[in-house]
């Protein structure tokens, strides 16, 4: 019984994790954002799925229908996606810039030449 | 129109932001920006005092009463807060003006306003709501302007600073949503009240376990608890000055609130503390924290980045105080949160004038500035005593509560590891005073006095922190009225 | 979960932009399944439109090929199995999938259900919960998006007027003279329908948000077709930034209206003799100004994007 209704769930969180996965571990930024968007997408089909009834139809009333699946997750998650969108955006912009300002988009390329500007100054001591 | 003051707070500074678009002039702009937060401080100032003589105040956005709508609700611990957050973002906006103008180009600087006052309504927009949901949305508010903040800093790392908290504080937000929709999924409200209402009938709920479990780990992101503070070093020390002073003093504190909050009013006390080995975990984590931070600290070379890791050091007692679990230890924490405030604000304050007039803030700079800079030396020093806890800072009274309440709860062994952390400032504040007062400079430098706009708010925060040393009365009486409503509302 | 699979081994950005974009698709397929085509549809022109060209863009700036060795990839897969063992562990009790006896399904959803059309008089739920009962989070929302514009002005700015007329990078489809008659067929119904859908909201799915990308796409549609100097002609861009804050102010002034007649912020009920008048001119107008912000906003970031992808050819030349 748990296995077939909670089936729905498993499958998000394994999606969440995937996700969650590439952001921590991929090198490359524009990727981490991929990740992040795949994590923050599976969070809100978990929040769908919340909402859903069994038999139930869209929120939208009309006298053919009696039965609704719950509007208030779908309110949230719209929300959420602009959310997510916005952090997106910014996110990239700051990775156009930091391509300009480094020559790279790779975390490890990013990290070693601050440390290399770091040991310089601290030579210069 | 009192009784419209809660949402006032916030749509304040909301409403002004767009209207900086329109208004373009520099000039005018920080005028407006200042009056704005000004007012916003008379209006907490004058919130605190509604709740404290006539009690909480509850506001129904949209005229739909809680649970069908979202609702504002400010009693003494938001309001309290609320005051912190206005009052110094006030004083850090009455330095800003030539800092920014020297420190973001001149095209760009319109958008620090904006942003500036995005942050500040996002995170009021945190401390007024009654909604969980809501604190998400305004969260993300004042993340966004704070990466666009951070991002404004003309070294290069604060692009890629930005970004790391960009990933960070995403994971953060992100968590934290799911952790409301987990309470969300097992009470079918969003509302604190009603939450902590219906919690305690499924309060052995694994996935009440679990939404708390992802709710704490995503604040303590956003609070960079250690071992989560990975973001806040770089972003302070390579954000514009001005930003740093702002979020040092403003930031985290907000964050410790929504922990405050969620853990007393709505998983409820005995849920929280009792049911979870979290206490241990946080006492761990804060004594590891403390210890960490300030001895990475010693070693920076960058006084921006020494300073952040005191920050994160810092948030150590904090979390200590409320590991404790009884009103004095969150007494303690509150106070702490309030004082180290004052403290940040003035130390990056101070740096911001230094800034001002050599272009960064290293060891390297530092020699022979004591006679160079006397005023803005002599403000970082008062903080870094305050930071160090010496009698008759504001310092020395959060750890002496902090002490006060290891001992009442029978913690004797914690207290010298109090000591020791507060030794371990000492440290790290006399390289800076070693190296400033007892070393010539070598190049031939003439660097005058920071400029009085930077000087004057400056040494209002420090006076500050010696006033509220001396005079601990306001804070401590505040504080204890906070705590006892929390305690109050979870017999 | 094939493609989400996918998109982490892929190494080449370009088709893991392209998987993203099909996972987002696939999402807002479920969510229809879910019911909420109100989401579907956002998630469907935001995920699938207005990201995938955002990251295309960026991708052309910085190169198409991702570094393949990993850091921390042991650390990583601990981190992600803890939590998702929590997760799991979270499951094991949750309320059963569909199940009308749940706790979200009795509290407080019902309320929208059965009171909104009397109350609000509104057949769409999601419009009347999103723009009236929890208002204030769509505020919340459209000052996300605003900030989120006012981040990307102030990291990439426009860049200033050029004398230039060559045809710009950011016109790909500029040769094709087949795609741009149909371009310029298509674009009139494409910003009809987006008034459509701002003010259809009410009744079907739709609303300010959802208006908003698609207005912005088809002024994106006319810059990939025409230029982006073409469309500098016709929008000019710091009247689109004011165009942005005048949404956002438009909502707010909404509230402050109806707290100036007394009741409190956002109570669209002040806005009418009638209260439930007042609650269509409110939803009308605060949707609107959501509708204007997105618009000017996504207009905004595109053109950032573009600008710089501009720049960097003009370098390369």
């Amino acid at each position: 019984m748990i296995l077939s209704s909670h089936f729905n769930y498993w499958i998000v969180i394994v999606l969440m994790m995937i996700g969650f996965f590439i952001v921590i571990s991929h090198g490359n930024l524009v990727k981490k954002l991929m990740g992040l968007s795949i994590f923050q997408t599976s969070v809100f089909i978990l929040y769908i799925s919340m909402g859903k009834v069994a038999g139930g139809t869209a929120p939208i009333l009309d006298e053919a229908y009696s039965v609704y699946s719950n509007p208030l997750p779908h309110v949230l998650i719209l929300t959420a996606i602009v959310v997510g969108i916005a952090t997106t955006a910014l996110g990239l912009a700051l990775v156009v810039r930091i391509n300009e300002a480094y020559g790279s988009i790779e975390e490890g390329d990013i990290e070693m030449q601050d440390c290399d500007k770091l040991d310089k100054e601290n030579a210069n001591k | 129109m009192s009784a419209h003051l809660p949402i006032l707070q916030v749509i304040l500074p909301l409403l002004a932001a767009p209207t900086c678009l329109l208004l373009g002039r520099t000039q005018l702009l920080w005028m407006f920006t200042c009056g704005v937060s000004a007012l916003c401080a008379v209006i907490s100032f004058q919130l605190l005092h509604t709740v404290h003589t006539s009690g909480d105040i509850i506001y129904s956005l949209g005229g739909w009463s809680a649970p069908v709508g979202i609702e504002y609700r400010i009693d003494s611990l938001n309001a309290f807060v609320l005051l912190l957050v206005t009052s110094l973002s006030t004083v850090v906006l009455c330095a800003a003006k030539q800092s920014i103008a020297k420190e973001v180009p001149e095209s760009r600087q319109l958008y620090f306003y904006v942003a500036f006052l995005l942050c500040l309504a996002g995170l009021l927009g945190i401390l007024c709501t009654g909604d969980a949901f809501n604190v998400f949305v305004f969260l993300e508010i004042s993340s966004l302007s704070t990466y666009t903040l951070i991002a404004l800093g003309r070294d290069r790392r604060a692009l890629w600073a930005s970004y790391q908290y960009l990933i960070m504080g995403t994971i953060g937000a992100t968590f934290i949503l799911i952790g409301i929709g987990l309470l969300y999924m097992i009470t079918g409200t969003l509302n604190m009240r009603d939450l902590a209402q219906r919690l305690p009938d499924v309060e052995q709920a694994h996935t009440l376990y679990t939404g708390f479990a992802f709710f704490i780990v995503g604040v303590c992101l956003k609070l960079a608890l250690f071992p989560l503070h990975l973001w806040l070093p770089n972003a302070y020390a390579y954000a514009p000055s001005i930003v740093t002073a702002f979020l040092a003093a403003t930031a985290t504190k907000v964050a410790v609130y929504v922990l405050i909050r969620f853990i007393f009013n709505v998983f409820g006390f005995d849920f929280s503390l009792s049911q979870f080995p979290l206490p241990q975990i946080w006492l761990a984590l804060g004594i590891i924290g403390v210890f960490a931070a300030s001895i990475v600290a010693m070693s920076q070379h960058n006084i921006k980045r020494l300073f952040a890791f005191s920050s994160v050091a810092q948030i150590g007692y904090i979390i200590m105080g409320l590991s404790l679990g009884t009103a004095a230890g969150v007494q303690a924490a509150l106070l702490h949160v309030f004082n180290h405030a004052l403290m940040k604000g003035a130390i990056f304050l101070a740096i911001a004038g230094l800034c001002y007039r050599l272009g960064a803030a290293t060891m390297n700079e530092f020699k022979g500035l004591g006679k160079q800079m006397p005023w803005t030396m002599a403000a970082i020093v008062a903080g870094g005593l305050s930071l160090i806890g010496v009698p008759l800072t504001v310092g020395f009274i959060s750890k002496w509560y902090l002490v006060l309440a290891f001992i009442e709860k029978g913690w004797w062994m914690i207290v010298p590891f109090i000591v020791i952390g507060s030794l371990l400032a000492v440290v790290y504040v006399w390289r800076l005073v070693e190296c400033a007062y007892f070393q010539e400079a070598d190049s031939k430098r003439e660097a005058g006095e920071a400029p009085l706009s930077i000087l004057l708010p400056t040494w209002i925060l420090v006076f500050a922190n010696i006033y509220f040393g001396v005079q601990p009365q306001f804070t401590v009486h505040a504080t204890s009225i906070a705590t006892l409503g929390l305690f109050g509302a979870t017999p | 979960m094939a493609t989400a699979i996918a998109i982490a081994r892929v190494k080449d950005l370009f088709a893991s932009v392209m998987l993203t974009g099909i996972y987002s698709l696939l999402s807002a397929v479920f969510f229809v399944l879910m019911d909420a085509v109100d989401v579907a549809f956002t998630e469907a022109s935001v995920g699938a439109g207005i990201s995938t060209i955002l990251m295309l863009s960026t991708l052309t700036l910085t190169g198409q090929y991702e570094d393949p060795t990993r850091h921390k990839t042991r650390t990583a897969l601990v981190v992600v199995l803890v939590t998702g063992a929590l997760l799991i562990f979270g499951t094991a009790d949750m309320p059963r999938f569909g199940d009308p006896q749940t706790p979200v399904q009795t509290h407080v959803g019902p309320h929208y259900l059965e009171k909104s059309y009397e109350e609000i008089h509104v057949p769409n739920v999601v419009t009347s919960v999103l723009a009236s009962y929890r208002g204030f989070d769509t505020f919340g929302e459209t000052v996300v998006i605003f900030a989120a514009g006012i981040g990307v002005l102030s990291l990439l700015g426009f860049s200033g007027r050029k004398e230039k007329t060559t045809i710009s990078v950011s016109a790909p489809m500029y040769q094709h003279r087949i795609l741009r008659v149909v371009g310029k067929v298509l674009i009139p119904p494409i910003l009809l329908f987006a008034l459509y859908v701002q003010f259809h909201g009410d009744f079907g799915p739709g609303g300010g948000f959802q208006a908003g990308v698609i207005f912005a796409a088809a002024i994106i549609l006319y810059t990939m077709l025409f230029g982006r100097q073409a469309a500098e002609e016709v929008i000019k861009l710091s009247w689109v930034r004011l165009l942005a804050a005048v949404g956002v102010m438009l909502y707010g002034s909404v509230g402050l209206i109806s707290f100036l007649n007394g009741k409190n912020f956002l109570d669209y009920s002040a806005l009418a003799a009638d209260a439930v008048s007042g609650q269509h001119y409110g939803i009308l107008l605060v949707e609107l100004g959501v509708g204007i912000t997105v618009t000017a906003v996504m207009i905004l970031v595109f053109f950032s994007f573009a600008g710089r992808v501009d720049k960097k050819a003009e370098e390369n030349e």
